[in-house]
């Protein structure tokens, strides 16, 4: 098993090509790996429960880990209750402890 | 933490995309855990250390440089190559090329020339690799 962490930086409703991390992140899921997005800049937009149509609730079921900076979510005026259920706030800090870990890919996006 | 390097590379120019932003604070991070971290700036992203890079005023607000304290990214570099001068260490590699092409060769103190190949060696080595591309 790897790890796998998916930085999203781009905003989905901005950019089509989110669909791709969508589909890397479930498949690399079954086929049993550990898989982790952290969301960045833009790429909290997704975040908001009222965002319809975000591309989050799909990752979340699938097992995925999400993850959103509390930096870009503060930049942008979003709350911890508005958001989605299944992502949590985290920091920069946590998302170098996950690069450090042995065996983990990255992949900016 | 000691044991771990962490590799980046760089593309985008200063001042261009918050991408930059989001790069620094990784490098600052992982540094503040005792990591290593190589730095690879390639084309744009090799101005971020361009030591001829300056505050200015705010003729709008008519504020002056010193109400302004505009930010630079050649500070921040600085910044991070000081905190990164020994245990852990920071190398910043600017690419050889980009730079000669952008006339962009008067970097702050402790940036290297290099190219391509020295990225290859840095990625080889080390705990993990991002690579944050220009969109």
């Amino acid at each position: 098993m790897s790890h796998y962490v998916f930085i999203e930086s781009r905003d989905p409703f901005e950019t089509r090509d989110t669909r791709f991390l969508v589909d890397t992140a479930i498949t690399l899921k079954q086929l049993d790996n550990e898989v982790t997005v952290f969301l960045v800049q833009n790429g909290v937009l997704a975040c908001r429960k009222k965002a319809v149509g975000s591309h989050l609730p799909e990752l979340a079921r699938a097992g995925v880990a999400l993850l959103a900076d509390d930096f870009s979510l503060c930049e942008r005026g979003i709350q911890a209750a508005e958001m989605t259920a299944g992502i949590q706030p985290s920091s920069i800090d946590s998302l170098v402890d996950l690069l450090a870990r042995e065996n983990t890919k990255a992949i900016w996006h | 933490m000691h044991n771990k390097t962490l590799t980046l590379a760089l593309m985008d120019p200063p001042y261009e995309s918050a991408n930059s932003t989001t790069a620094l604070r990784i490098v600052a991070s992982a540094l503040s855990k005792g990591i290593n971290v190589n730095v690879f700036a390639y084309e744009g992203a090799v101005n971020l250390a361009f030591k001829d890079q300056a505050p200015h005023a705010n003729p709008v607000k008519g504020t002056t440089v010193e109400e302004e304290d505009h930010p630079t990214t050649k500070n921040f570099v600085a910044s991070l190559l000081e905190l990164g001068k020994g245990d852990p260490l920071l190398t910043w590699v600017n690419c050889g090329l980009c730079v000669d092409e952008r006339g962009a060769a008067n970097s702050v103190d402790g940036v290297k020339r290099g190219g391509p190949a020295d990225f290859f060696k840095m990625a080889q080595e080390s705990t993990a690799t991002l690579v944050i591309p220009t969109k």
